[in-house]
């Protein structure tokens, strides 16, 4: 609606209700690039939860007769030094980076949301110590930290989780901190004090449902930072180990035929950019639609 | 902002001393004996277990872990980062031969990320909507896309090999062969700064975008002020706040990409040293990459932090 009807609204009556649905997906699907992002995040989900479907051969079948096939109509990305598909290995690839991505901001964002809301809510002392240990936690250079739990604790899937969402915890922790301080000032809190309530039930019942949409936004955008950091893991052959898929060993394994056959890094590595540039998209429009200062517009 | 200053200062001191305190703990409570990583590349089977404990208490890990720590921070503050498990060599003569290289790149990275993501952020908050926005947008968009690592490998094949114009791998020193420091540096310092440029464009066209809707820039064009002068003179001081604090924390991802792009290019930089360290267990070396990335950061942080009182007068007089 232009400013130029609000001027003719009439006062006395109501104004029109807004359809926050309509208003969401109309600014959600409103930029081309977010419904490519919907899409390449469609299709790498099928890959990831169905690889069966898409990949034409198994992926850890060795075939030592076709070693590093050329890409031809057999085998679309050529075969491995073990004779096995690349492009169906690029597809299970998937599978791996899903696991891992939504573990583990799960596991930064249940112990972020924890601490902040223990920070926000009891403030003093626990505050000071919880945020302190954070901006200690911060410090760090991410890939270095998140490298050298993964390599202390011995690697793994399991590990490499545990690994990168200790990295992201404090992200979580600041945002549902600073949330948390600014919601528990609300009249209902203090209502609910005053009518007996226990700290847990505030905590939990009252200041994490207000607290928590923010966090939806930054999980969402945290996807595609997982799956790089993730790659770099594998890549630098800490993270995953065989013979589990993973888009950053895949890269590891083809650089040493890079010269002959580049496609064997550099096919992974595509499908490693094209995920996270999904997940990143499709994070923006999200952000952009959820904008609370557009609440209200048409 | 005297007082701003040395708050400052403490504050990081103080976060400083948790960050030791996090690097000892860690490398100490994770599993895995220090003492076990220390005879792998021996004999285990010949050892005796008075053997063990008698190394153990030479190195000072029978103590209390807090008098372990203090002796630690002792020596770290003296500059004694300990020895290599591996090679018994100082690690702190590794750290003065490998730490200017590193510092070559990542500052040059550093330098890259702010001459051109921030202008090229202005251009596209400037020119919102046009073809050009969306361009400068769409790279924007790409370039947080691609992981360092493999656009590292893409430029090796095609620059290096196909093209053959840039060595593939390696590092010459500066001060030994100027030319041939410049070519090998090229193509990891673009790796490096591709993500710190994106993040630039992204971040400064929506904080410009943000500033230039406030009601001062509408004062500033109805004065008649030249496009230029509101721009430069009025809108941009308040939309670089955000890009400045990211850039702290773009400081810290540059350092951590050094781990992946020393790799890929066999720098033998801090961030190859710090994986080789990690491959060989050597907790020591470890030990020693994690407080020197802290510290860069932490100094970083401290300079961001500095920097707001010039471009922010509600701090400066605070």
């Amino acid at each position: 609606m232009s400013k130029k009807a609000n001027k003719n609204v009439d006062f006395t009556e109501a104004p029109p209700r807004i359809n926050e649905t309509r208003r969401f997906l109309r600014v959600f699907i409103g930029r081309p690039v977010v419904i490519i992002g919907a899409v390449i995040m469609f299709v790498f989900f099928i890959c990831a939860l169905i690889p069966g479907l898409l990949a034409p051969y198994d992926p850890i079948k060795q075939d030592l007769k076709s070693v590093l096939a050329p890409p031809g109509p057999g085998h679309v990305l050529g075969t491995d030094a073990l004779g096995r598909d690349m492009f169906s290995r690029v597809i299970y690839g998937a599978r791996t980076a899903l696991i891992i991505a939504t573990s583990a901001i799960a596991f930064s964002a249940v112990v972020g949301t924890v601490l902040g809301l223990a920070a926000g809510y009891f403030g003093g002392w626990t505050y000071t110590i919880i945020m302190r240990f954070i901006d200690a936690l911060m410090a760090f250079p991410g890939m270095l930290l998140m490298l050298t739990i993964a390599a202390l604790l011995g690697g793994g899937i399991k590990m490499v989780i545990i690994a990168l969402g200790v990295g992201g915890i404090s992200g979580y922790t600041r945002v549902m901190c600073g949330q948390v301080m600014s919601i528990r000032e609300n009249d209902y809190i203090l209502a609910e004090r005053s009518l007996g309530a226990s700290s847990r039930r505030i905590m939990f019942n009252h200041l994490f449902p207000n607290a928590f949409p923010p966090m939806i936004v930054m999980m969402t955008l945290a996807i595609g930072m997982t799956i790089m950091a993730e790659a770099g893991l594998s890549y630098l052959g800490i993270g995953v180990k065989e013979p589990t898929i993973a888009w950053g060993s895949l890269v590891n394994d083809g650089n040493n035929y890079l010269l002959s056959f580049p496609l064997l890094s550099l096919a992974p590595g595509a499908a490693i950019a094209l995920a996270v540039f999904g997940f990143n998209m499709v994070g923006d429009g999200l952000r952009d639609a959820l904008d609370p200062r557009l609440r209200g517009t048409l | 902002m005297g007082t701003y200053i040395i708050r400052r200062i403490l504050q990081m001191i103080l976060i400083m001393l948790l960050v030791t305190v996090i690097v000892f703990l860690m490398v100490r409570l994770l599993p895995g004996d220090p003492i076990l990583m220390f005879l792998s590349s021996q004999d285990l089977e010949q050892i005796t277990q008075e053997q063990i404990d008698h190394l153990k208490h030479e190195l000072g890990l029978d103590r209390p872990m807090i008098i372990q720590y203090f002796e630690w921070l002792g020596q770290v503050s003296h500059g004694d980062l300990g020895r290599s498990l591996i090679n018994r060599n100082k690690i702190i003569d590794d750290v003065k031969r490998r730490l200017p290289i590193t510092f070559q790149l990542g500052a040059l990275a550093f330098i890259i990320s702010i001459l051109i993501g921030i202008p090229v952020g202005v251009v596209a908050a400037v020119t919102r909507g046009s073809w050009l926005d969306n361009l400068l947008t769409s790279l924007g968009n790409l370039g947080i896309c691609i992981p360092s690592f493999w656009l590292g490998i893409l430029l090796i094949y095609m620059v290096s090999y196909k093209l053959d114009l840039l060595p593939m791998f390696g590092f010459v020193s500066f001060f030994k062969d100027p030319w041939g420091n410049i070519q090998h540096i090229i193509l990891p310092v673009i790796c490096l700064g591709l993500a710190p440029i994106a993040t630039g464009i992204r971040l400064t066209r929506s904080s410009m975008l943000e500033v230039l809707r406030q009601d001062y820039i509408r004062t500033a064009w109805s004065k008649g002020l030249k496009q230029q002068s509101v721009i430069i003179g009025h809108a941009l001081k308040n939309g670089l706040i955000p890009v400045i604090t990211v850039k702290g924390m773009t400081l810290a991802a540059i350092v951590g990409g050094s781990v992946l792009i020393e790799t890929v290019f066999s720098i033998p930089g801090m961030g190859r040293l710090a994986v080789e360290g990690l491959f060989a267990q050597d907790y020591s070396i470890v030990q020693a990459c994690l407080l020197i990335g802290g510290t860069v950061t932490l100094g970083a942080n401290l300079l961001v932090d500095l920097s707001y009182g010039w471009l922010d007068p509600r701090i400066r007089y605070r």
